[in-house]
């Protein structure tokens, strides 16, 4: 069965565009109306993070985004709640990106059920790695038909890309660097190697560049080297004290192209 | 020590292992397959414990505190790790983990700090080895502990302020894995306690373990027995508490006591008492104790003593718990204070608040006229006189 990550990659194949977003903010309402405008403009994915209050391998927008996202009120049941009924209005694909323990909190079984109930395709956790994800989370992801993403960097093993590339069924993705999210990256200068050496080891699944991906510039880099890109930090910024959510998203999305 | 040693995988228990972004995994990875082979080398032995005994001190005494024993009708040691070079057991830590970053061909450190006490001893290191050193420091700790950051700074240390969440020991450890996460190449990450990432909780606790090791060679010659009644220490982390207990775990008449801080009261909403108000979740890339929401979003501890703020406790301590090797008690910042002054009063030595914790409970476990009660006086008090002379009335 191919689920609708898959979908995307094989019907687009390239140029693809993915955009994260912190679930919760600006307002705690916000998400359902952010979804809409991203995917009427166009974008391909989406990534709707969920907050935590020591995101460690967030830079200071997302870490900002995300204390106002759990002051707002944002938690992973209210998510779910926000979701339920999502897929009439959003076809495209929606993955959840977030640390390991709010979903250990609501229980990580019921998470992925959650999950698949309001129609997720995918899920990222950082802290989640690849050994405590086949000793213990793997078959729960498998019992619940969701596809888990893994990271890699510059310093990820040919070797272990390749297992990587084995255990996935959606896409790898792949950080642009040594960074936190929202770094100021040069991406030409250091980066082509890396991505040459990822084009050379044929995967399986397609590949989507993240982390320093902000302005058409960049967008184009990492479309000429992956299949995807997504976008964070430099859309969460955007979103701050936005009253028009609509025509922020739509402002955004056209000086990219 | 088998029963509660860590597994392959890091380990205790249900506890520990390595929740690391992938970003981490190459670093991590490398201490994991590499850090018992370095560490035994019988070079890197030699080389570590010329440099406790001639720069830091070691051994450190086992003072026999004949006034506060009277007081309390017992037998009262005193392991004297405010003597150590720097002021604290930090220091047996930080010298073990620099020699380690050198064989890893680690051009940068940093490391992340409540107290201030594990950022001097960086610092220090960092100056004698010659290594550039950046310590990540909450805001709030910056104006509490003010003389050791001026410390850090004599030494060459370039001092960061944490400015999210509480502005305490946990933001700073975050701050420091960024750092880590944007620089895996050239830096080690001395982490300051038994907490982070397997193997940073075992390799601090073996570092510390000189504590026990020599508590018990110690005894012997001034009691004619090895092993005493209590071990008592104060946990933050939890590094000078294991550090104390660690060639305890198997004699299991010694009975271990660690000391939380329970700040203005357990229920108060401002404490830092773990294994009452926590749960197990993962903080830190491990999975332990801690305080956190039922949304599994982390708690802001508070405590007086900037090295006891801090939300959890070491994947080690948190399974001494859960099995119930050692008792965890707390104490208020008030019964701390009062603590400060007694042993100031009674034995002529100012502790750090820290250390104060582990004296604050002496009449709560009811010890017996012929007990012999070892306590981890883990640092000095210099670093607190600004808070004492607040505080205390003279
Ligand atoms: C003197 C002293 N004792 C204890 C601690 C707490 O740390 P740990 O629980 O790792 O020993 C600190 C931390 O800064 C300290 O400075």
């Amino acid at each position: 069965m191919t689920n609708r990550i898959q979908q995307l990659f094989k019907q687009k194949e390239n140029n693809i565009l993915s955009v994260f977003i912190t679930a919760g903010y600006p307002t705690v309402e916000a998400l359902p109306e952010i979804l809409k405008a991203l995917q009427s403009n166009g974008v391909d994915m989406v990534e709707i993070g969920m907050p935590f209050s020591d995101p460690t391998a967030d830079g200071p927008v997302i870490q900002h985004s995300n204390t106002i996202a759990i002051n707002n009120g944002m938690t992973i049941k209210l998510l779910f709640e926000q979701l339920k009924d999502i897929r009439k209005d959003i076809h495209i694909p929606l993955v959840l990106m977030g640390y390991i323990n709010p979903a250990l909190q609501f229980g990580f079984d019921n998470f992925l059920a959650s999950a698949k109930d309001c129609g997720i395709d995918g899920v990222i956790i950082p802290d989640l790695p690849m050994y405590e994800y086949e000793h213990i989370y793997g078959n729960l992801f498998k019992k619940h038909d969701l596809q888990n993403i893994f990271l890699i960097t510059p310093q990820t093993s040919n070797e272990r890309i390749q297992k990587i590339d084995q255990i996935s069924n959606s896409f790898i993705y792949v950080v642009s660097t040594h960074a936190i999210t929202g770094a100021n990256i040069d991406l030409e200068a250091q980066q082509v190697a890396y991505f040459d050496r990822i084009k050379t080891l044929n995967l399986r699944n397609p590949t989507v560049i993240g982390f320093g991906i902000k302005d058409k510039d960049t967008l184009a880099f990492a479309h000429k080297n992956a299949n995807g890109a997504i976008i964070g930090s430099a859309f969460v910024k955007v979103l701050e004290n936005r009253q028009n959510i609509s025509e922020t998203v739509a402002d955004f999305i056209q000086q990219l192209q | 020590m088998e029963k509660f040693k860590v597994d392959k995988h890091g380990y205790y228990g249900k506890f520990g292992g390595a929740y690391i972004p992938e970003m981490l995994h190459k670093n991590i990875e490398e201490l994991q397959n590499k850090y018992l082979d370095i560490i035994y080398a019988p070079a890197f032995q030699k080389e570590f414990h010329q440099l406790l005994k001639d720069y830091v001190g070691r051994p450190t005494p086992l003072y026999f505190a004949k006034r506060l024993s009277e007081k309390y009708a017992t037998n009262i040691f005193l392991k004297r790790e405010d003597l150590c070079h720097t002021g604290a057991h930090k220091v047996n830590n930080t010298i073990g983990q620099i020699l380690l970053a050198q064989k890893l061909g680690k051009k940068r450190i940093i490391a992340e700090t409540g107290a201030g006490q594990h950022g001097v001893a960086t610092a220090t290191v960092c100056a004698l080895m010659n290594l550039p050193c950046v310590v990540y420091m909450g805001e709030v700790d910056i104006a509490r502990q003010a003389p050791n950051v001026q410390r850090m700074k004599m030494l060459g240390a370039e001092v960061r302020p944490a400015t999210s969440g509480s502005k305490t020991l946990k933001d700073a450890t975050n701050e420091a894995m960024r750092d880590w996460i944007a620089h895996p190449e050239d830096t080690h990450y001395i982490i300051g306690s038994v907490v982070g990432p397997h193997p940073f909780p075992d390799m601090v606790a073996r570092f510390q373990s000189i504590i026990s090791e020599e508590i018990r060679w110690q005894l012997k010659e001034q009691t004619g027995s090895e092993l005493p009644n209590y071990v008592i220490a104060c946990v933050g982390g939890g590094s000078n508490a294991a550090g104390a207990f660690y060639h305890f775990l198997d004699d299991e008449t010694v009975q271990l006591i660690a000391v939380e801080a329970a700040g203005e009261g357990i229920h108060s909403g401002k404490s830092a008492a773990t294994t009452a108000l926590g749960k197990p979740g993962v903080l830190h890339s491990s999975k332990t104790l801690f305080m956190q929401t039922d949304d599994g979003q982390v708690v802001e501890p508070h405590s007086i003593s900037a090295g006891l703020d801090y939300p959890g406790i070491g994947p080690i301590h948190a399974h001494l718990f859960d099995v119930g090797r050692a008792k965890f008690l707390s104490a208020t910042d008030e019964q701390a204070l009062d603590a400060v002054l007694e042993l100031s009063r009674l034995e002529g030595i100012i502790p750090a608040l820290e250390s104060a914790h582990a004296f604050a409970i002496l009449s709560e476990i009811g010890v017996k006229k012929d007990d012999t009660v070892v306590i981890n006086l883990s640092g000095r008090g210099d670093k607190d006189l600004d808070t004492y002379l607040k505080r205390i009335a003279l």
